[in-house]
């Protein structure tokens, strides 16, 4: 198998590697379609994206996360400089914990969205959407600090659904039930350190698992054995995507454009556009885009994004937002009929003053029907809290389902 | 008086003591720091060889007429040795040229010639103007709000108002090379080696480099008080008269000024200024410091990049700052003598730039971290004007040698006395007594000048004066108004509007921007 290797003189030539679980994932993929996540081969759907998303919400779904670009800060600034970097307070994230955070340029626009894992005291892992070795290096000047990048390094296994807790006990793992929501622990596994961490992308109980690649096809293959009771499946990115937009998760370059790549003034992002203002932290001294922040935080923002709930069962995908009597208010940025909720729902980004919970909206739907395209001007409501947001989320320890 | 007014001023160039002068005049209590035994920086007046004097920056021509005035410069001690001095184009065989205001003088300069260095000075001097009136005033920044748009509005007016045939040469070529320039109005190949150099002199470029024009209209753009554009004077006692009459006029004013006071950090509290801690430990508090050290020294080594915004830090560490140029200061038993020239024509200012292309042949070296074999230089000997600096009888050659790059790939350890040689025998084609006559030499490297004044690069002008470093750029967007991005830290040097050169305005600049906030 080809392996990442920045080192060989032609890596270039590979253009897309195939992931540590290539094989496993070549086996269950009865569509035999791949799509490319960043640098790796990646499936859509194994065989019906519906029933993969349906794993997630009712059992358990296995999902390859090696794409995501990883990154790991240490020395004896990485403190400050995570500081610096990210908009939230990293130092409330205490070794062995998590946090979820968004960084900014110094326009205060958002970069990029991610996990940051404390690992052991000053030593981060930075997961994210998008490359970010650039503007993490330009951060390290006039820090004593080593930024590597360890997406190849890495292997990853998101493992969501109720009855994901109970798999991993099945697996041997004692006392991951202990865990608590954004926390992690490491377990021996077959003489290889094995990270477990309660987070995941799609607001359900969930587990992130991370091994040495080499370890990869072995850890897929234990947790399928002992998942096989407790429906364990293979999930695609399609289902994936259904689970994060019941979550109210948004995704770089899809419901927001990361600042790196934007071109045009005005199609970037602060994080209070993405109504993600809780984790902007002023108190904390200087962090890239503050001064813009606390200008915006003075002057108003320009956008919001919010949560439609739309009449009707036609998915409302790139639809215009209006209000009521018709004057354009916005776009949706991610929609889906949502299983679980039993309704049209969508993200969507307003302008300014719009969005306010419980705003009467429009959003215009073209859909086809047996060729034929028809068009509907969709009641929708803003609302206030995510589609899908179960109690066993947060239940310490999960129940055995 | 409360911390609220107290002003410290991180170095006593001329720029901070100009600051300092202005500030104190408004009734705050300012201390300015010096890092050196004495102020003046740059433009201090050394001893650089038992009774022999000499200052860096040798030649006055920017500065501004409106501060000597204002701040009674001539009251505390400034007096000119020479005003408008001649240029004096050398030639290894005696043929030299005399460049003066109007005309140039000399064998082989055809009427041509004559016709077109008049209307070079012309348009030079009427480009520089608008250039200048930008000297006094904060930079437009790029916003919507009405000074911003109303000062940007008035600078194309000034543009505007040049006329239609001005206004479209002023645009054509203030991008543009010197060499293309030079090439279009002279056929003199001295005339026209000897003109760019005025471009090239301080800085990291050639005569081929873009905007080499630009450098050349800021050396004329001084407010001189309605005088001819770039006169050349000499202070007697050196540039270091200028600021230690800067330096009585800030103390008259009020203001303290201690010496041998390195600055090793700017304090900071809840995120804003708080006071300075100099190398002793000692800690000085104050609200607000303004810093005459350049923007790199200043944001990533005084007050470190982790207290700016990483787009912030990445621009300053950006600013382009890379010295090209070295200092000679050689102790003269007696007058060399200069082939072809009366010993009241060493009084001028003499010239080394024989053709353009000798000027880019020279700057090629620098490109790839070796300094000139065939160097041009500047050259004065202030004591034919100001006996002062030297002992009786005695007299003192101070030099611009470039070009001679900041990092010098075999090391100034090893070069410096190669180069050394290099300058004695460029020197020597010229004035061949010159070894004989010399009893003690001194070259700055770009790296001594580094060390010994703590400016980045050991660049004049605290960073390269071109450009894409000017005006709402200089020394990076959004910090082109002398305030930094943190609260109560302000820059007034040379990295800033409107650049080097003694000349003062960026220092009363940053203080009428303090006083404003």
């Amino acid at each position: 198998m080809i392996r990442p290797d920045s080192q060989r003189r032609d890596h270039f030539k590979d253009a897309v590697y195939p992931s540590p679980f290539h094989a496993r994932q070549n086996e269950h993929n009865q569509k035999r379609e791949w799509s490319r996540w960043s640098d790796y081969l990646s499936v859509p759907a194994y065989w019906c994206a519906d029933m993969e998303y349906f794993a997630g919400r009712n059992a358990c779904g296995v999902f390859d996360i090696t794409p995501m670009v990883k990154h790991r800060v240490s020395g004896p600034d990485a403190l400050p400089y995570m500081q610096r970097l990210a908009t939230r307070d990293v130092s409330k994230i205490k070794p062995g914990r998590v946090g979820y955070t968004v960084w900014c340029d110094d326009h205060g626009q958002v970069i990029d969205d991610g996990t940051i894992f404390h690992l052991e005291e000053g030593v981060y892992r930075i997961c994210s959407q998008e490359h970010q070795l650039d503007w993490f290096m330009t951060n390290t000047l006039g820090f004593d600090v080593t930024v590597r990048e360890e997406t190849h390094d890495v292997a990853g296994l998101a493992l969501q659904g109720p009855t994901s807790c109970a798999v991993l006990k099945d697996m041997g793992l004692a006392g991951v039930e202990k865990l608590t929501p954004f926390g992690m622990t490491w377990f021996d596994f077959e003489g290889r350190r094995l990270m477990v961490s309660r987070t995941g992308f799609t607001g359900d109980l969930g587990y992130e698992l991370w091994i040495d690649p080499g370890h990869a096809e072995l850890l897929w293959d234990r947790l399928f054995e002992a998942g096989q009771l407790r429906g364990i499946r293979a999930m695609g990115s399609a289902a994936l995507d259904m689970l994060r937009i019941e979550a109210g998760f948004i995704l770089a370059g899809q419901d927001f454009l990361p600042a790196m790549q934007a071109v045009r003034a005005g199609h970037t992002r602060s994080p209070f556009e993405l109504g993600l203002g809780w984790l902007v932290s002023f108190d904390k001294g200087v962090f890239n885009g503050r001064a813009a922040l606390l200008e915006e935080q003075a002057r108003g923002s320009r956008f919001r994004l919010v949560k439609l709930d739309i009449d009707g069962n036609k998915p409302a995908r790139d639809s215009f937002v209006f209000t009521r009597d018709k004057k354009y208010a916005g776009t949706v940025t991610s929609a889906m009929w949502s299983p679980s909720a039993k309704a049209s729902i969508a993200l969507a980004s307003l302008e300014m003053p719009h969005g306010e919970p419980g705003e009467e909206l429009l959003v215009e739907i073209y859909y086809r029907r047996e060729l034929k395209w028809n068009r509907v001007m969709a009641p929708a409501r803003v609302v206030k809290d995510v589609f899908w947001d179960p109690p066993r989320k947060r239940q310490t320890p999960p129940g055995d389902f | 008086m409360s911390q609220m007014d107290s002003v410290i001023v991180v170095g006593a160039g001329h720029n901070g003591l100009v600051c300092a002068a202005y500030l104190a005049r408004a009734g705050r209590k300012v201390t300015v720091l010096e890092a050196a035994g004495q102020v003046g920086g740059m433009a201090a007046t050394r001893e650089f060889a038992p009774g022999f004097k000499a200052s860096c920056a040798h030649l006055l021509y920017l500065l501004d007429q409106d501060i000597r005035k204002e701040l009674a410069l001539d009251a505390h001690g400034l007096s000119l040795a020479a005003n408008g001095m001649k240029t004096i184009a050398l030639d290894a065989g005696g043929e030299h040229l005399t460049i003066g205001p109007d005309r140039v003088t000399g064998p082989g300069v055809s009427e041509a010639d004559q016709a077109g260095y008049r209307e070079y000075r012309r348009f030079m001097a009427k480009f520089a103007a608008v250039i200048g009136k930008l000297h006094n005033q904060l930079p437009p920044r790029i916003t919507q709000e009405r000074g911003d748009l109303l000062a940007l509005g008035q600078l194309a007016l000034k543009i505007r108002l040049l006329g239609r045939d001005d206004m479209r040469e002023f645009l054509r070529i203030a991008g543009i090379n010197i060499y293309d320039v030079l090439q279009e109005n002279f056929d003199n190949p001295l005339l026209k080696g000897a003109l760019s150099l005025d471009a090239v002199l301080g800085t990291n470029s050639g005569p081929r480099s873009n905007n080499s024009v630009f450098t050349a209209l800021h050396r004329l753009s001084g407010n001189n008080g309605g005088g001819k554009a770039g006169v050349l004077a000499l202070p007697a006692g050196g540039l270091g008269t200028v600021t230690e009459a800067l330096a009585a006029a800030a103390r008259k004013a009020g203001a303290e000024i201690r010496t041998g006071c390195p600055v090793e950090r700017i304090l900071l509290d809840g995120g804003r200024v708080a006071g300075v801690r100099l190398a002793g430990g000692e800690e000085l508090r104050a609200a607000t410091v303004v810093s005459n050290a350049d923007p790199r020294t200043t944001i990533l080594d005084l007050l470190g990049a982790r207290h700016v915004e990483a787009g912030f830090a990445k621009r300053i560490s950006n600013f382009r700052s890379r010295g090209n140029a070295a200092k000679l200061h050689l102790a003269l038993d007696a007058l060399p003598d200069f082939r072809g020239l009366s010993a009241a024509q060493l009084g001028e200012r003499l010239v080394i730039a024989p053709t353009l292309e000798y000027v880019e042949r020279a700057f090629n070296h620098s490109k790839y971290g070796e300094y000139s074999t065939m160097p041009v230089a500047e050259i004065v000997i202030p004591t034919v004007r100001d006996p002062s600096l030297a002992p009786s009888g005695k007299h003192v050659l101070s030099a611009v040698v470039q070009f001679a790059p900041r990092t010098l790939k075999s090391g100034w350890n090893e070069g410096k006395g190669a180069f050394t040689g290099v300058i004695f025998d460029l020197l020597a084609a010229y004035a061949p007594d010159i070894r004989e006559k010399t009893l003690a030499t001194e070259l700055l490297t770009p790296e001594d000048l580094e060390r010994e004044f703590r400016v980045t690069g050991g660049h004049w002008h605290h960073g390269e004066l071109a450009l894409d470093q000017f005006l709402m750029m200089r020394p990076a967007p959004k910090s082109a108004q002398y305030r930094m991005p943190v609260d109560g830290l302000w820059l007034c040097g040379a990295g800033t509007h409107p650049g080097g050169g003694v000349m003062g305005c960026a220092g009363r600049n940053a203080a009428r921007a303090v006083l404003g906030a």
